[in-house]
């Protein structure tokens, strides 16, 4: 029987000729990643297993400062510190203080430390991500993340994969966040609960490496394990330049087994919104935009959509213009590569000429963190992943998910805007 | 893990995400107890005055979406719950919840079949709810061998142990 990309990939790890769903899998992992939060739990635990002293290999971990940093508040610094001094005493290689990282999910790929094949675990939900270059990635809590650093295995429950098919060309103004949130919508939030999402089809073959990263990011919000492409011209590109580590390259068998498939066809789709208070209540631009949705911030950035495409799309179409007065916008830049390039693009100015807040990288206002958050009574377009109640700050407050047009076209009209609408935009 | 839970039910619906059981400003602490004093502020802001120790929480499918804060079951587990009970769970809640000692059964007829305020015992190594306010019984998913051996070695840090043991 012919395996799913996701299974060759687990099946690799585990020693072990072919793997099929349900089975349980003890997996060698090629990279363990924590940030502040979930490695301060995780060194909790590692502390209390006798006989674990050091980490299965220091070269293999990665440590991100990206939730409340620069912290916010003394424990928010004592976390920090906690997985510093870690760090240093376990000599650990990749580890990204502010100044030098920016969000994990932004940091890893930058940084070469994701490739093709690998099998990397995260204490964060969106470890997913990586499932962009044809890695398995998947978040896990952060005892999982202590047994891993410690043992650098995994214990895997090999999830059935759902084979999803996009076709047609994206129009003006739609993007892979359209598409993936769409993907959410038709899903529901438990609809790849324990399973594997493989993306295929012309349309992902034609995005860019960027847009990929988006759709794997969001895998989560579908409940999935893992979300997955297969590597390409483009990854390799991406890769090569970045790492000389070696990798191998899977591929899903012609007589893989999936459990559904789905079809998507996006030639015809809108930009996407999901409205309050789950990433699965999408809607087209069209219903939501006649609604005529104030909002009082607009944020952009997250692992989702903090990528310098993106900051070249919000840039082209706040471009010598203000954003109305009636909110303000948040723009946080994934990383600190991110951020320089559009210094030299000069898209930073361009932002905070037009009238938007510029923080350094990191998660901030996602998560309800710090730097933006939300209070009673206040509604946010965002471009970041998650809605539920509460998720930017107060459970009285209201977001949707967009692409980070449509939250640049609202910035200019002070309301949920289809940015196709927005003048201008021949140029983009 | 005690030989029976007992307690009230607090009934919830479906998709009871992890930014509802604790938000994210409150992901910084990390006291059990501390935590638990936000157990599902988001949704319920008066549970933890209303519950008592022991008490037991159902809900629907789907729960602990969301990101993979651990911190979420510990919240749980601090507010002192001794279980919870629901259709189905997310999966890195699931994880979560095994590895940190806080009990969970899947069942949908139980959930169905519970009340808010039902009195509720269950016996976690054969997964038997009695809902003892009705009468009524349920049988919870049996865990897969694998687990059952996590739960019975008492979560993943003795397993580790143990594996550190053997390659030693
Ligand atoms: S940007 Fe948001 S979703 Fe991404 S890791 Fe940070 S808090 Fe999580």
């Amino acid at each position: 029987m012919g395996m799913t990309l996701t299974e060759k990939i687990l099946a690799r790890h585990a020693g072990v000729e072919s793997v099929e769903p349900g089975r349980i899998v003890n997996a060698k992992v090629d990279l363990v990643l924590a940030n502040e939060l979930s490695a301060a739990v995780a060194i909790g635990v590692m502390r209390q297993i006798k006989g674990a002293d050091r980490v299965f290999d220091p070269e293999r971990i990665a440590l991100v400062e990206d939730h409340f940093v620069p912290a916010k508040d003394a424990q928010s610094a004592k976390l920090a510190k906690l997985m510093k001094d870690f760090a240093i005493e376990q000599k650990i290689t990749h580890f990204f203080d502010v100044g030098r990282g920016g969000i994990e999910h932004v940091v890893l790929p930058e940084e070469g430390l994701v490739a093709p094949g690998e099998l990397i675990v995260g204490g964060d939900s969106h470890t997913c991500t990586y499932g962009a270059f044809g890695a398995f990635a998947t978040g896990m809590g952060s005892t999982d993340i202590a047994a891993a650093f410690v043992l650098g295995e995994v214990w895997l429950k090999v999830p059935a994969s759902i084979k999803i098919v996009y076709n047609g060309k994206l129009g003006p103004m739609v993007f892979a966040k359209d598409v993936m949130l769409r993907t959410v919508g038709e899903l529901g939030i438990d609809g790849a609960t324990y399973r594997a999402i493989e993306y295929h089809g012309s349309t992902v073959d034609e995005l860019s490496i960027t847009g990929r990263i988006t759709m794997a990011n969001m895998a989560i919000e579908a409940g999935a394990k893992n979300g997955i492409f297969h590597a390409d011209a483009k990854t390799l590109a991406y890769v090569t330049e970045r790492t000389n580590r070696p990798f191998v390259v899977d591929r899903a068998d012609p007589d893989a087994v999936y459990e559904r498939v789905v079809n998507i066809d996006v030639g015809a789709l809108e930009p996407q919104v999901a409205c309050p208070h789950t990433p699965d209540n999408v809607h087209p631009i069209s219903e939501v935009a006649a609604d005529k949705i104030a909002v009082d911030q607009v944020f952009i950035g997250s692992c989702t959509n903090g990528y310098i495409e993106d900051l070249r799309v919000v840039a082209n179409i706040l471009e010598g213009k203000r954003i109305a007065s009636s909110l303000r916008v948040i723009v946080n830049p994934g990383s600190q590569k991110v951020w320089m390039q559009a210094a030299q693009e000069g898209i930073l100015t361009t932002l905070a000429a037009a009238g938007c807040a510029v923080n350094t990288p990191g998660c901030g206002a996602c998560f309800g963190g710090h730097m933006g958050t939300l209070g009673d009574g206040e509604r946010a377009v965002s471009t970041t992943n998650r809605n539920y109640v509460g998720r930017m700050g107060s459970p009285k407050a209201e977001v949707y998910l967009a692409s980070p047009a449509t939250c640049a076209a609202s910035a200019l009209t002070g309301m949920i805007t289809d940015p196709r609408t927005v003048a201008a935009f021949a140029e983009v | 893990m005690e030989s029976k839970l007992r307690g009230h039910a607090h009934k919830y619906g479906k998709n009871v995400d992890t930014d509802v059981i604790i938000p994210g400003k409150y992901c910084n602490i990390v006291d059990q107890a501390e935590l638990g004093k936000h157990a599902l502020e988001g949704l319920d802001p008066e549970f933890t005055t209303r519950m008592k120790a022991g008490d037991i929480i159902v809900a629907d499918r789907n729960f602990g979406c969301g990101s993979s804060r651990e911190v979420a079951p510990i919240a749980i587990k601090g507010s002192g719950t001794s279980a919870v009970i629901a259709k189905s769970f997310a999966r890195i809640f699931y994880r979560n919840a095994l590895n940190i000692g806080l009990p969970i059964f899947e069942s949908s007829e139980a959930v169905d079949g519970i009340d808010a305020g039902d009195e509720i015992e269950v016996e976690p190594a054969s997964g038997l709810v009695r809902n003892i306010t009705k009468g009524t019984e349920y049988r919870a998913a049996e865990f897969p061998p694998f687990m059952r051996a996590l739960i019975d070695a008492g979560g993943l840090v003795p397993y580790v142990e143990r594996r550190l043991a053997d390659a030693n």
